[in-house]
């Protein structure tokens, strides 16, 4: 009888997540679920958000209260059909907790970042593996501020059949803060360095906004290395750029100035938690950050504009390019995405600059679908 | 970002910054210990072990045992930070300080205000302070409010080990002399500390719960009870914000006036005497400045105005605890 009973667990979001808090059931015991809807708030160290069902059917039990925390893969809900007894639904929760209890006692490690040292630099690396060889490997670039934790929610599922690199660009992360070069065309050669030290040929890349603009120049100055291209509210597609964001980001040196920074960033600013404020914090106290923050925005944004637009050579451009938005990005217009085709062109309602960390599922989705097309 | 003890951040800050700057000299009683002697170099690392392994690195040079003579070594550190090193003096315990408050007070304090602003005095002086270790009332009390009374000199008492390593960086950079407070129950306490050097500026007090009934200001080792005082408030749906100030000179009172602003309650805890406190000096200015957005009368957690007790169980009763700090918010909240 069992197939007939699917459990709801609590998701994980994040390399970092080991358990959520069940802010509310967003449905009714006995209720009829579909795949997707929004079934739960569930909140982390790192972030609020909805999860949406991945089973459909009556939700026959709430497992998990409100208020309740509970370790990733707990079983919070049962949903089964009205052939399954209460006597079975006990049964399978009973069951389901032991099998809890073994796993939290099983529990391993997050992977952890490497130091890469290419040249003229030492990159911070996350390096996810499949256990079998894959296809080609996937190299994700953050933006201006960032670091690979941005991809957190992306990454885990982006590594089931390639290797995904996320690393932290110069100045940024925990990669060394000296800069060789600020500007777009110099950031890119010292992405092309790391790659060479962790003896990577041909790639697919993905970007986020100044990563974006970076993967972008990756594939204009070597179109045979780059199989294809996702820019995700991406620089380099047009001159605009909200600079308020950029020297908020600079400046703010309290909380309270950081959150409010930060909040632009989000469609949701309920997204914005106090451990996402703090690290931004503790990243900006340490050594070389700001003078290298200051470098890059002088070379990046010049005058209060992009210095890189490749719009014009998009066309001649040999490799294929998608782009992703969210709709309410505040700090790159979305128009910037009508720079590609209609057909390569997502953008996501609900979501501003950081669309991958407010619709990870569907970034992730896509990236995933667009590499498989590029192929390779 | 790694797992280090209170101790192990000081001594990683202190490690990072003398291999920055070569004038950044490390002096106190059994720094290294075992000078002069044919045993164990670097047998103590101070009386805590906090130091232990700058002489290896750093050779006797810049690692200099001194003699049980603090008036000596405090004056020592002040005239070699007046003439171009940045020593780093470890006075021991802060109250020996006594025997040496004319190098501190009349000379370190004023050197930039008597010579036109032309001299600088980058002295930091790291002291270990608080009650808790059963070692009476010689070797347990606070102190900091008799620094923070001088103008002149900077006073940082950080509450935990990633505030310990940013501060200490800090301190050691600043142009003006700094006493950097240690609270000798803190040192195996461990936190999140980056590998990297890094600074925490001096005069911005970090906010470590965010709450809308209450502010809890709370100093050194006293943040890690109101943090949680405030988890358990939390539970009874008491909300509650912290400050840490982090320095008491400079201060930052505008985050605790804001914070007053919008909860209307105040609860300081300080765990120096409760006359002439940071517990009266913050209580006087939310008086002084908030006052129509007070709600409640302000309460202060404080020990009893006397010696710190040798009897263990009298000296767990002076200190102020977690339960004290709760039961103060509730009568602020009655």
């Amino acid at each position: 009888m069992s197939d007939a009973i699917k459990a709801i667990g609590m998701p994980k979001w994040g390399l970092a997540m080991t358990e959520g808090k069940v802010n509310a059931w967003l449905v009714e015991e006995g209720a009829d679920i579909a795949t997707g809807d929004e079934i739960l708030e569930i909140e982390t160290s790192k972030i609020t958000n909805v999860f949406e069902s991945p089973v459909s059917g009556p939700l026959r039990r709430k497992v998990a209260a409100e208020g309740e925390t509970l370790p990733v893969g707990a079983l919070l809900g049962v949903v089964a059909d009205a052939s399954v007894t209460e006597a079975e639904i006990d049964a399978f929760v009973e069951t389901a907790k032991a099998a809890q209890a073994e796993a939290a006692a099983a529990a391993v490690p997050p992977p952890a970042p490497e130091l890469v040292h290419a040249e003229g630099w030492t990159a911070r690396v996350l390096t996810m593996a499949p256990e079998a060889a894959g296809a080609l490997p996937l190299l994700l670039i953050h933006g201006f501020g960032g670091d690979y934790q941005n991809w957190q929610f992306n990454q885990p599922d982006l590594a089931i059949d390639r290797t995904v690199y996320a690393l932290d660009l110069p100045g940024h992360g925990g990669s060394s803060k000296v800069l060789t070069g600020a500007d777009v065309p110099g950031l890119a050669v010292a992405v092309r360095s790391a790659l060479a030290a962790l003896g990577v040929e041909r790639f697919h890349v993905a970007g986020h906004s100044l990563g974006g603009a970076i993967g972008l120049q990756l594939a204009l100055d070597e179109p045979k290395r780059v199989a294809s291209v996702t820019l995700i509210c991406s620089a380099g597609l047009g001159p605009e750029i909200n600079t308020d964001y950029i020297e908020g980001f600079i400046k703010s040196d309290k909380r309270k100035d950081m959150k409010a920074t930060v909040e632009k960033l989000f469609a949701d600013p309920a997204f914005v938690s106090r451990d996402m404020v703090d690290d931004l914090l503790k990243y900006k106290r340490l050594d070389g950050v700001l003078p290298a923050l200051r470098t890059i925005a002088d070379a990046v944004f010049a005058g209060g504009h992009q210095t890189s637009v490749f719009t014009d050579r998009l066309a001649t451009l040999d490799v294929p390019v998608q782009t992703i938005w969210g709709e309410s990005d505040a700090i790159i217009p979305v128009a910037h995405a009508n720079a590609v085709p209609e057909a390569r062109r997502h953008v996501l309602a609900g979501a501003g600059h950081m669309v991958h960390i407010e619709k990870p599922s569907d970034v992730t989705r896509l990236i995933g679908e667009f590499v498989a097309f590029a192929g390779g | 970002m790694s797992k280090k003890s209170f101790r192990q951040a000081i001594n990683e800050a202190l490690a990072q910054e003398m291999r920055r700057d070569h004038r950044v000299i490390v002096m106190g009683e059994d720094v290294a210990g075992g000078l002069g002697t044919p045993g164990d170099q670097d047998a103590w690392g101070g009386p805590m072990g906090v130091t232990k392994g700058l002489v290896g690195e750093f050779g006797r040079e810049r690692v200099l045992d001194t003699p049980i003579t603090e008036s000596g070594f405090i004056g020592a550190a002040v005239g070699a930070a007046a003439t171009g090193l940045r020593p780093v003096a470890d006075l021991m315990f802060v109250d020996f300080m006594g025997v040496c408050f004319d190098q501190i007070f009349n000379q370190a304090a004023k050197f930039r205000y008597m010579f036109g602003g032309k001299a600088v005095t980058p002295v930091v002086i790291r002291t270990m302070f608080g009650a808790g270790f059963r070692a009476a009332s010689q070797h347990s009390q606070c102190l900091y409010p008799i620094f923070t009374h001088i103008p002149g000199l900077k006073v940082a008492i950080p509450s935990n080990a990633y505030e310990a390593k940013g501060l200490l960086i800090q301190a050691i950079r600043d142009d003006d002399p700094v006493i950097f407070f240690e609270h000798k129950m803190l040192y195996d306490d461990i936190d999140e500390v980056p590998d990297e050097p890094y600074t925490i500026p001096f005069g911005e007090a970090n906010v470590t719960r965010e709450g809308t009934d209450l502010t809890i200001v709370a100093f050194g080792r006293m943040v890690k009870f109101a943090n949680e005082a405030a988890d358990l408030l939390a539970k009874q749906k008491i909300s509650v914000t912290v400050i840490d100030p982090r320095t008491t000179s400079p201060m930052d009172y505008d985050t605790i006036l804001e914070s007053v602003e919008e909860t209307g309650r105040l609860v300081v805890v300080d765990e120096a005497h409760p006359r002439c406190s940071m517990a009266t000096d913050v209580a006087a200015f939310v008086v002084q400045d908030a006052f129509k957005h007070l709600k409640a009368p302000i309460k202060m957690v404080t020990p009893p105005h006397v010696p710190v007790p040798f009897s263990p169980a009298l000296e767990d009763e002076y200190i102020p605890n977690t339960a004290r700090i709760m039961a103060a918010a509730r009568s602020v909240l009655a």
